[in-house]
């Protein structure tokens, strides 16, 4: 694999101290539309939490095109899962859309006028441009998901991380959805997506990580899609490992060995 | 009225400078509360309010003054542990936030009314006016007080203006603003400072035991009028900074009554006001618009009634007495009596001596209704592949609701269908 754009090496992560990713160690190349396929609670996104840093890891490391994190964090985008916010909240679709123009550097400085074109461009490509000053609690699921993806065009990455983005929405939003990812593609952007559909997995994408809490396997779909494999990842959770996580929880023990510098 | 005269027209320059400070102290609150309730934190600001009461004692028992420097600093200090208790209790223990937040609340408390209760035994002269910290008394304020209070009230508004994009952004979505590189822990500290700020200099106004009140209710009740944030906390803002002017006016009119009480009573008052009354959201006007659906369906199905004895007789526009149209269809007599009057001021139904008829204004409208209802069945038995005898009390309901968005894309997808399930022909107005 010439090109790279996200290494996982040797990652361990831990959620409320029980081990939910042991060891996962993996390269995605770059350019590709990637699925993360895995049963619930096999730490899907629990693996894209760590990977945006979101979530301390235990051991290992990840790099982005090659990189630590924070000196890549401007090419990358996150789309966090649609139920991770309160919609609730007084905001109005392109609100929630600029937040993808906020940055470090733009701290204290108010939004432009260059920065709510580029809104409108985002929002018009995900058809919701009339929708601009819609409270975003009327909003269907499929428009909500939209107005993350907006948020997440107008950040103009490289790298495109998305939590579930095809949970609870419309056909014609899946359909949006598809084609800006196809789009991306061509622009020569890699999408990384969380998906619990093994149905739609195979149509959706180009290379597939299975996952369940351990690595099963990493590659190109027509690699993946066996009988053995996906038996494998979907048929249920190795018995000694998960026997050895509950040890960990229960008697609050590090997951790893402090090291001595 | 004299009084109010007296104290509108700021004449006294001590009235005008307290006044305006502890509106300044509401309006504070107001602002920072705004995303305390945003960021689902209400009952941690009711646990701070009440765990700054040791602080300002044990400043006051240390520094032996009332001077307010001291008490900001020793209910600051104290405010910020039990916020962080908060915190490492129900990240570190079994014990959920609700309790973590009752315990800290309770053990601050307890603890700063002892403190309290030995220092007002203590015989110190000074210490007259310590208790006005438990419901808050603005005419006891000194301008000293006023000028700390107020400027720091001031810079935390201030603080907030700055800072009013990202402290949006961290309430809304706090995953993605680390993911974009935000120092989302500096953002989160300098909020809950602003709060613990806004409640040790609020206090000065209610007390701790009703600051949570002024931290919380002003931006519940402006929720209840508008979804957008900046016009949330503009009018969270009047709500605080009003009340808290009132509250002032009685503490001043009648000295033996405290403020925090009654700049409390007032912001109640505005809370349930907006509850019931503001437009859309509140109770009365839901309670309104379901009123305004079952006279929708009262009226279309009187109509419709019309339209099927029509379809039966072969004459829609023939008159029926009140009585066939009860024997008809189960209507209530009253039902009928205001129905058909309601229609008639509509022009859709007019009474020739004791029959009423079916306009053709009202006849388009029945048409439509009976044509929704056939169209929603057909619908159900096509897509939904529901059988012909399950799909009329479905429609009954639906039909009064399908806009005429929806009525077009029905039509579309169904390709106008001329029979209904039941083989009924459904009527177009072309």
């Amino acid at each position: 694999m010439e090109n790279i754009a996200l290494e996982t090496h040797n990652l361990t992560v831990s959620y409320n101290r029980k081990p939910v990713l042991w060891n996962v160690d993996f390269k995605l190349p770059a350019g590709q539309i990637i699925g993360i396929i895995g049963p619930n609670g096999s730490g899907k996104t629990t693996l894209l939490k760590s990977i945006m840093g979101l979530t301390p890891l235990s051991s290992g490391y990840v790099e982005i095109f090659g990189q630590q994190l924070n000196e890549v964090r401007s090419r990358i985008s996150y789309v966090p899962q649609k139920e991770s916010v309160d919609w609730d909240f007084p905001a109005s679709v392109m609100d929630v859309v600029l937040m993808g123009r906020y940055s470090p550097k733009n701290l204290f400085k108010r939004i432009s006028k260059k920065d709510k074109d580029i809104a409108a461009e985002a929002l018009e490509k995900v058809n919701l441009l009339e929708f601009s000053n819609r409270q975003i609690s009327q909003l269907s699921g499929g428009q909500q998901q939209r107005v993350f993806i907006a948020r997440s065009l107008t950040q103009n990455a490289d790298l495109f991380i998305m939590d579930e983005p095809f949970v609870g929405v419309d056909a014609a939003t899946e359909q949006a959805i598809l084609k800006l990812m196809q789009e991306m593609k061509e622009k020569g952007k890699t999408v990384i997506v969380v998906h619990h559909d093994l149905q739609t997995a195979k149509d959706y994408f180009d290379w597939i990580v299975l996952l369940n809490t351990r690595l099963v396997a990493s590659g190109p779909k027509a690699d993946i899609f066996n009988e053995e494999l996906l038996q494998e990842a979907y048929g249920g959770k190795l018995n000694v490992l998960s026997k050895v996580g509950e040890l960990v929880r229960q008697n609050d023990f590090p997951i790893r060995e402090k090291q001595r510098k | 009225m004299d009084d109010l005269l007296n104290f509108l027209s700021f004449s006294d320059p001590n009235v005008r400078f307290v006044a305006f400070g502890t509106m300044l102290l509401g309006a504070a609150a107001a602002i920072v509360g705004t995303f305390a309730f945003l960021r689902k934190q209400a009952l941690v600001g009711d646990a701070v309010a009440h765990s700054i009461l040791p602080g300002v004692c044990l400043a006051f028992i240390i520094s032996g003054t009332k001077n307010p420097i001291y008490l900001l600093i020793g209910a600051s200090i104290s405010g910020w542990i039990s916020m962080l208790a908060v915190d490492y209790i129900s990240r570190n223990s079994k014990l959920k936030s609700d309790t973590a937040i009752g315990i800290v609340l309770s053990v601050f408390f307890g603890l700063g009314i002892l403190l309290l209760t030995s220092i007002q035994h203590s015989g110190n002269a000074s210490q007259a006016g310590l208790d006005k910290f438990l419901f808050g008394k603005a005419a006891s304020l000194t301008a000293d007080d006023v000028t700390i209070f107020g400027s720091v009230a001031a810079v935390l508004i201030l603080v907030v203006f700055l800072f009013y994009k990202e402290f949006k952004l961290i309430s809304f979505n706090p995953d993605f603003a680390k993911s974009i590189g935000l120092p989302v822990k500096t953002l989160e500290f300098i909020l809950s400072s602003l709060t613990v700020l806004a409640i040790a200099v609020g206090i000065q106004a209610v007390g701790v035991v009703l600051m949570a009140a002024l931290l919380i209710t002003p931006a519940a009740a402006a929720r209840f009028w508008t979804h957008q944030l900046w016009k949330m906390i503009l009018i969270a803002t009047f709500f605080g900074a009003s009340s808290a002017l009132i509250g002032t006016f009685v503490s001043y009119s009648y000295p033996s009554m405290p403020t925090g009480p009654w700049i409390v009573v007032c912001l109640s008052m505005m809370a349930l006001f907006s509850i019931f009354f503001a437009p859309k959201n509140g109770i009365v006007p839901q309670l309104n618009n379901q009123k305004i659906n079952r006279l929708k369906i009262r009226n279309e199905n009187i109509l419709k009634l019309f339209y099927h004895l029509g379809e039966g007789n072969k004459n829609f526009f023939k008159g029926y007495t009140k009585q066939e149209l009860l024997a008809s269809r189960d209507f209530r007599i009253q039902e009928i009596v205001q129905g058909l009057d309601h229609l008639k001021k509509a022009n859709k139904v007019r009474k020739l001596d004791d029959y009423w008829h079916l306009t053709s204004t009202g006849l388009v409208a029945a048409k439509r209704v009976i044509k929704l209802h056939r169209l929603w069945e057909m619908y159900l038995n096509q897509k939904l592949k529901l059988a012909p005898d399950h799909v009329h009390n479905d429609a009954e309901a639906i039909e009064h609701i399908i806009t005429p968005e929806i009525e077009k894309l029905l039509e579309k997808e169904l390709n106008y269908p001329k029979k209904d399930p039941h083989q009924s022909t459904i009527p177009y107005n072309d």
